[in-house]
């Protein structure tokens, strides 16, 4: 077993083992109801697909995501394991990674949890299979770069209520940083090409491109590069964290 | 004998503060050296740089041949380490936490069972190995944090303050181990009790204000104090060379 799996089994396995799991399973599909039957319009639009759903699943995940992301590095340093953990003999990297991975899987079992509603759509009606697949693909992707800013994070304090609320306000500003909010804010001060790098970070818009359906290379080389650069950057604070 | 832990010169300052300033340690295999020092003096601080859990300032670490920094990898390997606190997971049981750290080491399947089964016996821990870390006693958290450091029986021991939290019986077993496996391996261990030096030590090294103030055995570390000391003499010489230094350094 690689030392990459032998993390991953640990973390996964350390959800199930708190109560975490359960009150994150629950508040998830409880407010993903919510959000789709009543704010969504669900019943009113008369139409058999998961669009109210999906459309507030970055809004879900922008709280939720912080949440699980925030105990992955700040915990062990509290709790002082962190010593033992970078002490094995496994590259740093392969901790980084096995942890941003069962994090991220823990995020695709609450996603799966919602499959009553996809069963319950084309029960209804005959909704495209294909736009509800690129839903959830979107959605994995938005939890995954969610996760991996969190993580991030985490890496930086042992602190997890600063580690939570400073993911959530990093997250925020990348959902949004397509919008004239954020944007407006930059555009006074900055060059116009910094601007629009800024615009094109924005979670939102690549989210709500891949939710259309249409799976485009440019959407999945965005959160993959994301994901990975946000890896890249976890492992250098950790090892950093060691010469200061 | 070989030498197995070579640390060069070890210097760390946390921002302005000089925590450890050129510590010089060898130690070959056969040797149980225990470090002693005041609280803040930096014994800590350079086992987490044995370890390469702190990078120094300045200064290098080799251990059973490999330069820490170049491969960390080997040299990690090579070593057991019980870290101040002695943490663990505390959602996992003993056998899990343990099984974890087995596997991490690479320490092959069919071998794992076998393995744990016998630290666990090493360290008493026999009659919790399904109970969660987190409703352990003090002495037994400290005992699984010394099994998880023995369990791929390396040649290089590193624990701080081993026998923190544990009662005389459970002292007195922890320190027979020690002794036991110290006549292979090299083994550095904190302490604040001086008994303990005499008792399992090999060699002692004091030091304060991050420098080295006493290199030698634990004989001639009493024999330091003069004849009209008669008892307690090692807490004598203890309080000689760290207050000293502690002036000096002002």
């Amino acid at each position: 077993m690689s030392p990459l799996s032998v993390i991953f089994r640990r973390e996964f396995r350390s959800y199930f083992a708190t109560p975490l799991a359960a009150v994150f399973l629950v508040v998830f599909l409880f407010m993903a109801g919510i959000f789709s039957f009543s704010m969504g319009g669900f019943y009113e639009r008369g139409q058999a697909d998961l669009r109210s759903f999906f459309q507030f699943v970055p809004w879900l995940f922008l709280f939720l995501a912080p949440a699980v992301s925030m105990r992955l590095w700040a915990e062990e340093r509290r709790l002082g394991t962190i010593e033992i953990l970078t002490t094995l003999p496994i590259p740093l990297w392969h901790a980084v990674v096995g942890k941003f991975l069962a994090a991220w899987c823990f995020s695709l079992v609450a996603l799966a949890l919602t499959a009553p509603l996809w069963i319950t759509v084309s029960w209804l009606g005959d909704p495209d299979q294909g736009v509800i697949v690129a839903g959830y693909i979107a959605s994995a992707m938005v939890a995954g770069i969610f996760l991996a800013i969190g993580g991030f994070v985490s890496a930086l304090t042992k602190n997890q209520v600063i580690a939570f609320v400073v993911t959530v306000v990093a997250c925020f500003l990348v959902l949004l940083s397509g919008f004239p909010l954020v944007l407006n804010f930059f555009r006074g001060w900055m060059a116009p090409g910094a601007v629009d790098a800024i615009a094109s970070v924005s979670v939102l818009t690549h989210f709500n491109s891949l939710m259309r359906g249409v799976v485009e290379f440019r959407d999945v080389v965005y959160f993959v590069s994301g994901i990975l650069s946000l890896m890249v950057a976890t492992t250098f604070v950790i090892d950093w964290r060691k010469s200061v | 004998m070989k030498e197995l832990i070579s640390a060069n010169n070890l210097h760390k300052s946390f921002g302005s503060l000089r925590a450890v300033n050129g510590v010089t340690l060898r130690v070959n295999a056969g040797e149980v050296v225990g470090f002693l020092g005041p609280n803040g003096a930096g014994k800590t601080t350079t086992m987490r740089m044995l370890t390469g859990f702190l990078d120094p300032s300045l200064g290098s670490v080799s251990l059973a041949g490999f330069v820490l920094v170049d491969n960390p990898i080997a040299a990690r390997q090579a070593f057991g380490y019980l870290p101040e606190g002695a943490p663990a997971y505390p959602d996992m049981t003993v056998r899990e936490y343990l099984q974890f750290i087995a596997r991490a080491r690479g320490i092959a399947s069919a071998q794992i069972a076998a393995r744990i089964s016998d630290v666990a016996g090493r360290v008493h821990l026999r009659g919790v190995m399904d109970q969660v870390i987190e409703t352990l006693s003090k002495g037994f958290k400290r005992r699984v944090g010394i099994a998880q450091a023995i369990i791929h029986d390396p040649p290089i021991l590193i624990m701080d303050e081993p026998t923190d939290g544990l009662d005389p019986n459970q002292k007195h077993e922890v320190r027979e181990l020690i002794r036991t496996m110290g006549s292979t391996k090299a083994i550095v261990l904190s302490t604040h009790i001086l008994e303990e030096v005499e008792a399992v030590c090999t060699r002692a090294v004091v030091i304060s204000a991050g420098r080295v103030v006493f290199d030698g055995t634990p004989a001639e570390f009493e024999a330091k104090a003069p004849a009209s000391v008669t008892r307690n003499r090692m807490d004598y010489v203890f309080r000689q060379l760290t207050s000293v230094t502690a002036e000096v350094s002002q």
